[in-house]
């Protein structure tokens, strides 16, 4: 019985060496050990055996089984691994051929830059304030210091409705109308369009847009104004910018300034976008005029405050290198693909 | 303003590298714009002699000079210029020089070499070619090189010095950006006082004086001034016996630097005195101030005046322009232009100077309505203190005296009833320093206000600014005066720590919603203009109702006039550009403001937002922009209901829908553009879909508290039902019907449409498969039944039926 149990390995281990295909191999191992098996019918014949030989035969029958069982899951896993490759290699692509894209949509590049502003400005506690921008001269001009015969009333830079209707020129208007209604602490940031009656070229746009900011509260300073553009400059432009702040002049605000960052093109050394000077001009900014202030019923000798105003094309054209104003405003799909 | 640096240093001596002073004066006020060296690119130019000259053997043209140039042995050049002798005294560029190629607009590097075999070691140039100008040296030739001999200050030339100093351009001019409110700083001394703070330099101011001669003005010149309002001062002096002729060189040098063309000397005072102090003067011809009064008055209806520019028609005059007249009519129109008659000619004998003080506002309202702006029109309207009148009149006497150009009679005219009181401000260091956020010691705030000659008085802590500084008015211009000459960027700085919080409105939520929606749909964002053409209603046929705008008075042109009422035809702008451009598809949303007039026209209008989204192109239809609005209005909470619309005549009429949210609130639109609006944008082929949602109503109508629903624990059963109905009935009715009839029913979803065999003419099949489900068990094969049939029952109230 031994012998024909060598001779049932010897034969079953040839066989599934012989076997070319998963089915084979799973066929084999019905025939080999399944309950109608070759192997059981050996089993079976055990009863015939003396007390002493059956658990030796047993075993013996056993190491067999253990013994084909396994070449015959290595065999498979072979074969398996033989017809993977096999497949694999009949499904070969082209990989550089181009990738399915969802066509995805996009917000405008100057949008891009607003919304940046408006996290960061969020983020110190600003909100944001709307208002009209057909609007009425005295919240455009009159209350902001600028008196009715001052050169930017002029009609060569506004759009008149009537004589006492335009379009905003700045956004300044907006924060006029907060005062007016809100007692400090105030913090707010007014973004939107601003009009202005200049020809369309590659600087120059009728419509265009600012986004101002105002803080009034008990003993704000212009230390502070300084610090909160310093932060707002390393927030959008990085750690490493410097910002300088230069004295101006505007009709709303006193002391004023104009605020510089340090090139990002060239650090600071001098280079043909900041023609040479190391610095690149941000924004405008000042303390809030205490007339302004008393215009809009509010305290100057309480309260103070300080403004800025940033306009957002020349932001967002410096941050994508775009060197004509009017892309902005064509609309065209390959441009406002690229964002 | 163009700042002469070697003008500057007759009261500063400011000769430190010129990016330093120019760094220095942006940081404390006066910016810089840029700056350039007058002599640039000139080099290697010298003053020569030409000792001799000799035909030249092998030409008929050409010259050969010998010239003493400074040095040990004659310089020999060739030339072909023709107005040469021994003698003269010329430009000569030496072998390496550069000079200027006029005609080409190039830098010129001469070099040694030889013309028809004999060597020449440089060149003879004309003013041209030193990049002047004729009005320079009025007696040079313009075709010919430039010769001294005839200069008025021949004898200062120096054989062998560099040429760029001998006629005076060794000069860097600094332009800078002044601002509206220093007036006092469109002058070198005005600078001059700025450069002195900022650098702590001495300053040089020195009061002008003159002689003058024996004589009473009063007996010879009366001055009225009518309008006090508008003059606040007016000073008149006479000189005689006047020699017109042409300035020296150091004066029409400084001229030329700050961009003046020199004309005589009495031009020149007047221009260089304006420079000099800020305060423009005016000089007249006596022969025509007649009668011999000076009268200052409003112009007078049917008044008319020829300006001195002689380019401008005959102005006529109204009644709110101020004039300066002699005993007849105006002579000038006070503080912008003299008249062409009035003024100084060749043959003047006696001429009466000007110098007075007008009304900013109203010289500025002037100037408009004439159509000039002037060097001193755009002074004086910025505001000038009429102390300084005084200063400017006297300058130029003094210059007067200088040139021995007339004699001045002694006296002078000064019509100035309300003189101005110093101002006097409180100085309070500690107030500064909290308005600052600073610590700047007081004695260096005092300090810093005394260099920009501000006196302070000890005793009782005030300080008064120079007559010349209108802008000083509170304690906050003292703020920024002692803030700027301190150094704006030595403040410490500081973050305020903000009481308030970002507080996001509904609106502002609903917007980024809107937006992110839009962009993952495939939507681009635009940024249209918020004006149009009028004419663009018309193109998109939108309703006349609709068109009421806004009117720009004085817009840029027909095309920008009117503030819209729709963002269609900014949007229809858009597509037919890049269609134009193309662009055969595409997606496009922009979320704009439409501006509705209410009331009259003082009134603001109404401005509403709108979200507009346009597609067009292959695999676009109705249906991609009614599925962008359930999209947007799904998430938004609304649930909209679609009717077709067939009024509004922008859309094509069997292909437009209302969208309206439950209640029956409009809340938008979506359609296809009608076939003849596209045409109009000479779109022929391509359909254009748009969709406009209203803002305002759809926040009314948004629940943005969105609230989870428990997933379903039962399994649901599934009813297909193939109806056949009319043609003309809508899915609208009959999933309406369905759903209104249904108990137990998640979902009723449009599966196939179909007409053709086995369908009756005038007829279509629909088939709609139904989901039903309970929430608190199995529903039963029964109970479904149950739903279908009463379904069915309803439908064929409305004869529809099942199909067979």
């Amino acid at each position: 019985m031994k012998e024909q149990l060598d001779n049932i390995q010897k034969q079953a281990l040839a066989e599934i060496q012989n076997a070319s295909d998963i089915k084979s191999v799973d066929d084999l191992k019905i025939r080999l050990l399944g309950k109608k098996g070759e192997l059981t019918a050996i089993l079976k014949q055990m009863g015939k055996l003396s007390a002493e030989e059956r658990p030796v035969i047993g075993q013996l029958a056993n190491e067999v089984r253990q013994v084909i069982e396994t070449d015959i899951a290595r065999r498979r896993e072979q074969l398996k691994n033989l017809d993977t490759e096999r497949r694999l290699k009949k499904e070969v692509i082209d990989v550089t051929l181009p990738g399915k894209r969802m066509e995805q949509g996009g917000r405008h590049p100057l949008n891009i830059v607003l919304d940046e502003l408006k996290e960061i400005f969020k983020g110190m506690g600003y909100s944001i304030v709307d208002g009209p921008e057909v609007e009425e001269t005295k919240y455009v001009f009159d209350m902001l210091n600028t008196d009715e015969g001052h050169p930017a009333r002029d009609m060569q830079d506004t759009f008149y409705i009537t004589d006492k209707i335009l379009l905003r020129t700045q956004t300044s208007s907006v924060q006029i109308r907060t005062m007016l209604k809100t007692a400090p602490p105030i913090a707010v940031i007014s973004p939107g369009k601003v009009y202005r009656n200049d020809s369309v070229d590659a600087t120059h746009s009728p419509i265009f847009h600012q986004c101002e900011g105002l803080v009034v509260d008990k003993g704000i300073t212009f230390g502070d104004l300084k610090g909160t553009i310093e932060t707002f400059a390393k927030r959008l432009y990085g750690s490493d910018v410097k910002i300088r702040f230069r004295p101006h002049h505007f009709p709303y605000t006193e002391p004023s300034a104009e605020a510089d960052f340090s090139c990002f093109k060239c650090g600071g050394k001098g280079c043909s976008l900041c023609k040479g000077e190391g610095w690149i001009e941000l924004l405008g900014c000042g303390i809030v005029h205490p007339q302004v202030l008393l215009n809009c019923g509010i305290d100057p000798e309480v309260y103070s405050g300080f403004a800025f105003g940033v306009g957002l094309e020349r932001l967002a054209m410096m941050r994508y290198a775009i060197d004509d104003m009017r892309l902005l405003y064509e609309n065209d799909l390959r441009f406002l693909k690229q964002f | 303003m163009d700042l002469s640096m070697k003008w500057l240093n007759d009261y500063v001596k400011a000769d430190m590298p010129i990016k330093e002073f120019a760094d220095g004066m942006t940081m404390s006020g006066s910016k810089v714009e840029t700056y350039r060296d007058l002599s640039e690119p000139l080099k290697n130019i010298v003053v020569g002699k030409v000792i001799k000259i000799e035909k030249h053997a092998d030409s008929e043209k050409l010259w050969i000079c010998q010239l003493d140039v400074g040095k040990d042995a004659p310089v020999q050049i060739v030339t072909a210029a023709q107005n040469l002798y021994e003698g003269a005294v010329v430009p000569v560029v030496l072998d390496g020089g550069v000079c200027i190629d006029r005609h080409n607009n190039t830098v010129m590097k001469i070099k040694k070499g030889k013309l028809r075999g004999v060597e020449s070691f440089g060149m003879m140039c004309s003013f041209d070619e030193l990049g002047m100008e004729n009005s320079d040296f009025p007696y040079a030739s313009p075709d010919g090189i430039l010769i001294f001999n005839e200069d008025p200050d021949f004898d200062k030339f120096v054989i062998g010095e560099d040429v760029t100093k001998a006629v005076g351009i060794d000069d860097t001019v600094v332009e800078f950006e002044i601002t509206n409110n220093r007036p006092d700083c469109l002058s070198v001394i005005g600078l001059a006082r700025e450069a002195h703070a900022t650098f702590r330099l001495p300053l040089e101011l020195k009061t002008p004086e003159f002689k003058g001669v024996d004589g009473d003005i009063n007996k010879e010149l009366s001055v009225t001034v009518e309008n006090g309002k508008l003059c606040s001062r007016y000073m008149a002096a006479k000189v005689k016996d006047i020699k017109i002729a042409p300035s020296p060189r150091w004066l029409a040098e400084r001229l030329r630097a700050s961009g003046v063309r020199s004309i005589n000397n009495f031009v020149d005072i007047t221009n260089f005195v304006m420079l000099e102090y800020g305060h423009p003067m005016h000089a007249f011809d006596a022969r025509y101030v007649e009668g011999n009064k000076i009268v200052v008055r409003n112009a007078k209806e049917g008044e008319s005046l020829k300006l001195l520019d002689d380019k401008t028609p005959e102005l006529k005059l109204s009644e709110d322009m101020l004039v300066i007249c002699n005993e007849k009519e105006p002579m000038a129109l006070a503080g912008v232009m003299g008249g062409l008659n009035s003024g100084i000619s060749e043959d003047t004998n006696e001429v009466i100077f000007e110098s007075a003080c007008f009304d900013g506002v109203n010289v500025r309202r002037t100037a408009k309505k004439a159509g000039v702006r002037t060097e001193s029109s755009s002074r004086f309207e910025k505001g000038l203190d009429p102390e300084n009148a005084k200063n400017a009149l006297y300058r130029a006497l003094e210059l007067v005296e200088l040139l021995g150009c007339g004699k001045v009679v002694r006296n002078v005219i000064d019509v100035y009833p309300a003189v101005k009181e110093p101002k006097r401000l409180k100085l309070d260091p500690e107030w500064i320093n909290n308005f600052l956020g600073a610590n700047i010691p007081e004695s260096e705030q005092i300090e810093s206000l005394k260099r920009l000659d501000f006196v302070y008085d000890e005793t009782d802590k005030t300080v008064t600014p120079p007559a010349v500084r209108i802008d000083i008015e509170r304690p906050c211009d003292l703020a920024e005066e002692v803030a700027r000459i301190y150094g704006y960027n030595r403040i410490e700085s500081t973050v305020p720590k903000l009481a308030s919080h970002n507080i996001l409105t509904p609106r502002e939520i609903l917007t980024s919603k809107l937006i992110n929606i839009m962009t993952a749909q495939g939507c681009r964002e635009t940024m249209t203009f918020s004006f149009i053409s009028p004419k663009g209603y018309e193109k998109c046929r939108i309703d006349e109702s609709e068109r009421k705008s806004v009117e720009i008075m004085n817009p840029l042109g027909e095309d920008t006039s009117v503030m819209r009422t729709s963002l269609i035809p900014s949007m229809m702008e858009v597509v037919s550009r890049n269609i134009n451009n193309r662009t055969l598809s595409g997606r496009f949303f922009e979320i704009g403001r439409e501006y509705h007039p209410i009331g009259d026209k003082n009134e603001l209008p109404a401005e509403k937002e709108v979200l507009i989204c346009t597609v067009y192109g292959d695999g676009e239809d109705f249906f991609t922009v009614k599925g962008i609005a359930e999209e947007v209005l799904d998430k938004c909470g609304v649930k909209p209901v679609f009717t077709a619309l067939r009024s509004n005549r922008s859309f094509h009429t069997g292909r437009c829908a209302e969208i309206t949210a439950e209640g029956g609130k409009v809340i938008g639109v979506c359609g296809e553009i009608h076939p003849l609006a596209t045409e109009n944008y000479g779109i022929d082929k391509t359909r254009v879909y748009m969709l406009v949602i209203r803002l305002e109503e759809l926040l009314e109508c948004s629940d943005p508290d969105v609230k989870y629903t428990a997933l379903p624990r039962f399994p649901a059963s599934v009813r297909d039902l193939s109806l056949v109905c009319d043609a003309d009935v809508s899915n609208g009715e009959i999933s309406g019907i369905i759903s209104k009839n249904a108990k137990h029913l998640e979902n009723v979803r449009l599966f196939d449409i179909y007409t053709g065999e086995q369908i009756p003419e005038g007829k279509k099949s629909l088939s709609y498969k139904l989901t039903f489900r309970k929430a608190d068990g199995t529903l039963t094969d029964e109970e479904c039944d149950k739903a279908v049939g009463k379904i069915i029952n309803a439908l064929s109230e409305k004869n529809i039926t099942l199909r067979t």
